[in-house]
């Protein structure tokens, strides 16, 4: 089986500073891969190298079993790739309601075609709403958030794109126990429904629970890729990033 | 081409020191928008301010415009400070630099060359300097002295601005603060007070830099607004905030001009700074000595 | 929905303009349609660039650039081959409008601040070419004689009135253009591009294309603005058609007027525009500039959502208590 993304020994550097050192990385399709490491480690840049926010100088990314080097980013939205920010990026000036219809617009009807009336889309976003837990704060704007309930928005506007491969960038920081339980209970749901889910995380237990594979960043390399058991007792691992 | 070799040389002399003292001009920019990213297109509006201010206590007190420039330094710089201090809490806090700063650099720029229209009318101004007239002569170049010794003040600015920047706390301190801020906070400095000193300075260089360019040519109120695109174009084509490309792009568009306006006409000159400036947005946004 | 949303407010407008073109018909003051023209370009001139700058967030300094090519393209055509204003209208529109796109694609990926930088070097540019271009004139000016009267659906009319009426259809069209793109999916891209470009492509704008689509309409409407400009003021310079009171009005109406609205503009320039034109009558051009500079300052530190703004603010708090 072809993985459905291929990331082939990219780099990338701002100055003299190397973000990115040669990653390879393989998600097989409907797989749950965890992506940890330090802060700093580059975990976001290779996010931002594969869904095009940020441009690599070598190597090269396939999706889908096709090369996405020169696609714009929002390109690489409509075939399937979504992400969530590490640090939120609402649409300040809209409503949640609004920012999920964006990418109902944008990506879910320029691939599927008009396919919806404006009913079927008001009730698209309440239902992405009432997934993470938001339905009641459909009309208010952003700036009346708490900064955990706009990372829920984040990852219901990644989800609101369906996607088939998901990449939830640090959704889960600042959340309580049940919270980061319904999170992951949420992602558990879509990757069954079909969709890849790449989960960069802190929060060990809950990476451990849901990672059928496991890869470690460290200083832009990748220094671990295995199953999450044996990717924890590997010395390198825990001298770099668990032992802290 | 038929083109006389004494005419030619002479342009690129002119070119050069007309380069140097555009280095000094563009170096409060490589501070403010190189650095601090901060786009004020008002600049060039300060400089212009900085020339009438020489020119007014040249003609009623008969002080010499460097001296003048001089003085103007801590002014201009509270100046600068307090525009930043207002910049910041209006948009910087607010994270709406984009569309309200630059307009409301833009409405800097437009009040004060309206007000300088207002109180000192159109008519081109000059000053009186001991050095304004004679020329050195060697050989086939002709160096009028009105021209080469703005471009050694100039140039003696834009050293010490070179120095102060890598050799001082506070000037690294404004490097780093360009690149990364949490950095700067744990060293203890306070980012938002080391880029008021660092706008400040970029005004309080404006100012010399106008009392510079009274020495060189008579100047009116629009005569900011050419600079814009010179300023800009030297910034961008050196590379934002490297001060040796800013050097180095500044003689250029120095050079190149001067063959334009030797060769084709004065008319044509304008074009060259924005023309350049637009050229290196589309071609090479990252400057000569690209990052 | 939309679309009959957008007819029903065009029917109205229409109606509203007729209105005001009969009466200023009967009343017939030629001050008053010289002093109404400049307002009424002003309109199209602020909606145009709250197209690019209110809802995409994109600062355009050149708008004069713009505005003046439609003037020249229309005095190039008068020499070569004279077109009744409408179609000149249509000239300026497809010139500005090209070079709107041009210049977009050029200098679109970068970010807001160069694109900004880049429309005033555009500016400058363009002004030193037409300096330079002796078929239009050039440094000299040049001249088009208006005729006094022209015949229109049978009757004569004063061209003033004529060139009135013309502007007040093109000001209608742009308010239109500008509501209905707003409540568009169009808008709502446009929209995203201005609170986070990059949250936008990761939700699947293409922001680029939307891009170019706000210059290019805009720069097209500003050429529609310029088009009749030269038989509007029958002798034209490049200072003038370049005018920084250009750059200025078009940026300081919509900012006090308001961005976020096709409203904005409209009451920017009704207001700004009336008071300049009382303030160069009874004060002096020079003093009027200065006021507009100083309130585009203030209101851009203090109110920077504008009038709309600070009324819609109101109604909110109205709303909570």
């Amino acid at each position: 089986m072809s993985p459905l993304l291929h990331v082939d020994s990219i780099s990338k550097r701002f100055g003299g500073f190397v973000a990115l050192d040669g990653i390879e990385l393989e998600v097989q399709p409907g797989e749950r891969l965890g992506l940890i490491g330090p802060n700093g480690s580059g975990k976001s840049t290779l996010v931002n190298c594969i869904c095009g926010t940020l441009h690599n100088e070598s190597g090269s990314v396939r999706f889908d079993g096709q090369a996405i080097d020169g696609l714009a980013a929002h390109e690489r939205t409509h075939r399937g790739l979504a992400r969530s920010f590490q640090l939120p990026r609402p649409f300040h000036s809209m409503s949640l309601a609004d920012n999920l219809r964006i990418p109902l617009l944008y990506t879910v009807h320029a691939r599927l075609g008009p396919l919806r009336s404006a009913g079927d889309l008001d009730s698209r976003c309440h239902e992405l709403l009432d997934m993470v837990g938001l339905a009641k704060k459909a009309k208010q704007l952003p700036r009346d958030l708490t900064q955990v309930e706009m990372r829920k928005l984040e990852l219901a506007r990644a989800v609101a794109a369906e996607p088939k491969l998901l990449i939830a960038d640090e959704s889960m920081a600042g959340l309580s126990h049940s919270e980061i339980e319904d999170i992951l209970a949420l992602l558990v749901r879509l990757n069954e429904r079909g969709i890849t889910v790449i989960l960069i995380e802190h929060i060990m237990s809950a990476v451990m629970s849901f990672s059928q594979r496991l890869a470690v960043l460290v200083s832009g390399k990748k220094i671990a890729d295995g199953k999450p058991e044996d990717v924890v007792r590997n010395p390198e691992v825990v001298r770099a990033y668990l032992g802290q | 081409m038929d083109i006389s070799f004494d005419l030619l040389i002479n342009a690129i002399a002119a070119g050069l020191l007309l380069g140097g003292f555009y280095a000094a001009v563009t170096a409060g920019v490589s501070i403010s928008f190189g650095m601090l990213d901060i786009v004020n297109i008002a600049h060039p509006g300060f400089v212009i301010l900085g020339s009438y201010l020489a020119y007014f206590l040249n003609i009623n007190f008969g002080i010499d415009p460097i001296l003048v420039s001089i003085l103007m330094l801590p002014i201009f710089y509270a100046l600068g400070a307090l525009i930043y201090q207002v910049y910041y809490l209006s948009f910087e806090k607010r994270g709406q630099e984009s569309l309200r700063g630059l307009a409301f650099f833009f409405g800097l720029l437009f009040v004060t060359e309206v007000s300088l229209i207002l109180v000192f009318g159109v008519d081109y101004r000059y000053v009186e300097a001991a050095y304004i007239g004679p020329s050195i002569h060697l050989g086939l170049v002709d160096l009028p002295l009105r021209m080469l010794v703005p471009c050694i003040a100039a140039l003696a600015l834009f050293g010490a601005i070179e120095l102060f920047i890598s050799h001082t706390f506070t000037g690294r301190a404004i490097m780093a603060v360009s690149q990364d801020q949490l950095a700067l906070q744990l060293m203890a400095a306070d980012p938002i007070r080391i880029k008021r000193i660092a706008f400040g300075l970029s005004i309080a260089i404006a100012a010399v830099a106008g009392a510079l360019l009274i020495i060189i040519q008579p100047i009116e109120p629009s005569v900011g607004r050419e600079y814009i695109g010179r300023i800009f174009a030297i910034c961008v084509l050196g590379g934002l905030g490297s001060m040796p490309g800013t050097l180095i792009a500044a003689v250029l568009l120095g050079i190149v001009e001067s063959l334009t306006a030797t060769f084709y006409g004065p008319s044509w000159a304008p074009a060259v700074s924005f023309g350049f400036l637009l050229l290196t947005l589309a071609f090479r946004p990252a400057g000569l000595l690209g990052r | 929905m939309t679309i009959v949303n957008t007819a029903k407010f065009s029917l109205i407008a229409i109606a509203v303009a007729a209105a005001v073109m009969a009466f200023a018909h009967w009343y017939n003051v030629d001050y008053l349609f010289f002093a109404s023209y400049t307002i009424l370009q002003f309109i199209v001139l602020a909606t145009a660039w709250n197209i690019l700058g209110g809802y995409c967030g994109y600062v355009n300094f050149g708008s004069a650039a713009f505005f003046a090519m439609g003037a020249y393209s229309s005095v190039f055509m008068h020499k070569f081959y004279p077109l009744p204003i409408p179609m000149l209208i249509l000239i300026g529109a497809a010139v500005s409008g090209i070079a709107g796109f041009g210049m977009g694609y050029l200098t679109l990926r970068l970010r807001g601040s160069f694109f900004a930088i880049a429309t005033l070097a555009l500016a400058v540019v363009l002004q030193t070419l037409v300096v330079n271009w002796e078929y239009v004139g050039g440094s000299r000016g040049a001249y088009i004689i208006r005729p006094e009267t022209i015949e229109f659906a049978g009757i004569q009319i004063n061209y003033i009135e004529y060139l009135f009426g013309l502007m007040l259809g093109l000001a209608i069209i742009a308010l239109v253009t500008a509501r209905a793109i707003e409540r568009s999916q169009l808008g709502f891209g446009f929209a995203t591009i201005r609170d986070d470009e990059l949250a936008a492509e990761a939700c699947g704008v293409p922001t680029l294309r939307l891009k170019l689509i706000a210059t290019t309409l805009s720069g097209a409407f500003m050429g529609m603005a310029g088009a009749p400009f030269p038989y509007y003021i029958g002798y034209l310079q490049p200072q003038s058609a370049f005018g920084l009171e250009y750059a200025v009005n078009s940026i300081a109406m919509p900012m006090i007027g308001g961005t976020t609205s096709w409203v904005g503009p409209l009451v920017g320039a009704i207001l700004l525009g009336s008071a300049q034109q009382y303030a160069t009558v009874t004060i002096s051009s020079a003093v009027n500039l200065l006021i507009v500079g100083l309130m585009l300052v203030a209101f851009v530190i203090i109110a920077p959502n504008g009038l709309i703004g600070l009324v819609q603010e109101h109604l909110r708090k109205r709303r909570r208590s």
